[in-house]
């Protein structure tokens, strides 16, 4: 038997899955907030989940460890998407990957070519990328978390993050000033599986499609 | 501490018994290209940077390990692709005016694995026919790059066809520039829809509906009838399917797919492309394809279609072999026994003599039988 294994992260983006499996008749038959299982069967004595850090979902996909994945695109745009199919946006976990400041702090004069900006974040590459592609000198500053600190305590100029309501840049006093990219999930795919299981994939990448338009 | 042990990442030994398996490998592929007439030639493991470059592909470039060479002051490169130094032999050096076909078996390094736990040290094998541009060309190389996967013994295998013309046709006729062919590209190679839809919006509609097609052009030989249905009718377009038809139709014993947004090689490769899968293996074990540019930069462009594979990952995608057992001689002057041994080495036998006072390591040996004297002759008895 041909088993699919599909890649999912706990929280936000499982909840918002859980519509589109269903619409690929696939339920999961324990919810993983409640068990500390990391593979979940499902109705589908063939298709599995598998519970991961949504930073490793590509990785896991990538290395053929699952068939498919859901992984935000914020998390692709960091791992480079190397050796992965995303056919389908799945309009979940909408936000925007953004470039934010203190309340006041002069960006256009900062970003003017030959400039050299702090900037603090959690995407490291997407943020090398982006202000290259400007044409500004950036020094990166790897955090982990909490980033809407740094250019309060002086650790950078400004920070490139997720942004979804904007609340808690409000409360810390800054302000989005640039967007780098609208983000959502994508449904990720092995390219080796695509060729090998096509006839197992297939429905299930057509019913997420189906549902997700 | 010390850690002299200690190898690079993604640099590996082959131990027993795989390095035998992967030689044993390596000979009969290479026979098998023989007796197609396939020459082998042996290209250095450096050369000149700039030969090892041909094409647009940059990714060559990166993969590149390079050194300073003290004798010329110029920059070498140590291959990290045996292909365009086939290339090269072929259009520099043989100058055949008819068909060539070319064989190699060889070390190349990577600058970073391809993928993840993949090595950086390959055992490149692989087979390239140059000087004919037809169909019929793909058609010996694809059938021989079957027979080699059959002689490999891997299970569960498909192979992937694909075509860069049908892609190169619709960026011609809609004009689009380099760089955002390059965008393109790679967004037809994830089957990233929502950016291919973005990038749509520059295009004539018929040309940017014809790429959205493509990501979900791919499946069994009848993919090709859906493509002369939904894509436009230009020359090359209707040129690179017929090749594909003629490909997709072949009597292989393996399952042949049609893939017709795979671009992998984009900027090398010009033609039909084919890349082998197998069960198990999260990247392709086999690529290769036409790319009739190559020998331009060696003074000579001649069409080019030839394939490779990481000898190195197919053994290791194989099941453990089961090794022959040896049989152990005792350590002795006996002339009877170094005859007795002689006749069995003669005959295929794998004898190991047994050093003095090593009797307490036999089972190391790898031998299930030994030599024993019985009754004045050399007899094979179970090792005990």
């Amino acid at each position: 038997m041909t088993t699919i294994t599909l890649a999912l992260s706990k929280g936000r983006i499982f909840e918002e899955t859980l519509p589109l499996l269903a619409a690929a008749g696939i339920q999961p038959t324990e919810d993983p907030e409640r068990s500390r299982k990391l593979i979940i069967n499902t109705n589908q004595p063939d298709v599995r989940l598998i519970i991961v850090r949504a930073t490793d979902v590509p990785t896991y996909v990538q290395h053929g460890a699952a068939d498919l994945g859901v992984a935000g695109k914020d998390v692709l745009m960091e791992h480079g998407g190397e050796g992965l199919y995303q056919p389908v946006d799945l309009n979940i976990a909408r936000c925007r990957m953004m470039v934010a400041a203190p309340v006041g702090f002069d960006y256009e004069a900062a970003v003017r070519r030959g400039a050299r900006l702090r900037v603090a974040t959690k995407y490291v590459q997407t943020a090398r990328l982006f202000f290259a592609a400007k044409g500004v000198h950036v020094d990166l500053i790897k955090l982990y978390g909490s980033m809407e600190l740094a250019p309060l305590v002086g650790l950078a100029d400004v920070i490139v993050d997720l942004v979804s309501t904007g609340g808690t840049l409000k409360a810390n006093n800054l302000a989005a000033v640039e967007e780098i990219a609208p983000i959502s999930s994508r449904l990720i795919v092995n390219q080796a599986a695509l060729k090998l299981k096509h006839r197992h994939l297939q429905p299930i990448i057509d019913a997420f499609r189906q549902a997700a338009a | 501490m010390n850690h002299a042990w200690l190898l690079p990442e993604y640099i590996e030994d082959i131990l027993p018994p795989y390095a035998q398996q992967v030689e044993a490998l390596r000979r009969r592929l290479l026979d098998l290209f023989a007796g197609w007439g396939y020459e082998l030639v042996c290209p250095p493991l450096i050369e000149y940077l700039d030969s090892l470059l041909t094409g647009k592909a940059q990714d060559l470039d990166l993969k590149t390990f390079k050194v300073v060479d003290v004798l010329s002051g110029r920059l070498l490169g140590v291959r990290a692709d045996i292909t365009p130094q086939v290339a090269r032999i072929d259009a520099h050096l043989l100058n055949r005016k008819g068909p060539s076909r070319l064989c190699y078996a060889g070390a190349v390094l990577h600058t970073r694995p391809a993928a993840l736990t993949h090595s950086r040290e390959l055992l490149q094998v692989g087979a390239e026919l140059f000087g004919h541009p037809g169909v019929e060309a793909d058609r010996e190389v694809l059938e021989l790059l079957l027979a080699a996967l059959r002689e490999t013994g891997l299970g569960d295998i498909r192979v992937s066809l694909g075509h860069v013309g049908i892609f190169d046709a619709l960026a011609t006729v809609a004009g689009v520039a380099e760089a955002d062919r390059q965008a393109l590209f790679q967004a037809l190679q994830a089957k990233d829809m929502p950016a291919l839809q973005g990038l749509g919006r520059c295009l004539t509609p018929d040309v940017a509906n014809a790429l959205m097609r493509l990501p979900e052009l791919y499946g069994d030989a009848g993919v090709l009838a859906t493509a002369r249905r939904v894509l436009p009718d230009l020359p090359d377009i209707a040129r690179a399917l017929d090749e594909l038809t003629e490909l997709a139709t072949l009597e292989a014993g393996i399952e042949l797919l049609v893939d017709l947004a795979d671009l992998r090689g984009y900027g090398y490769h010009n033609g039909a492309m084919f890349a082998a899968y197998a069960g198990g293996q999260a990247q392709a074990i086999a690529l290769g394809g036409r790319y009739d540019g190559a020998g331009a930069l060696f003074g000579r462009a001649r069409p080019a279609t030839g394939f490779s594979l990481d000898l190195r990952r197919v053994v290791g995608s194989l099941p453990v072999p089961t090794q022959p057992r040896g049989i152990l001689a005792p350590h002795s002057a006996d002339a009877g026994l170094r005859r007795r041994i002689d006749t069995l080495r003669a005959a295929g036998e794998c004898v190991v003599v047994e050093l003095p006072g090593q009797e307490t390591h036999r089972a190391e040996s790898g031998c299930d039988r030994m030599l024993v004297l019985e009754s004045g002759e050399w007899q094979i008895r179970p090792l005990v």
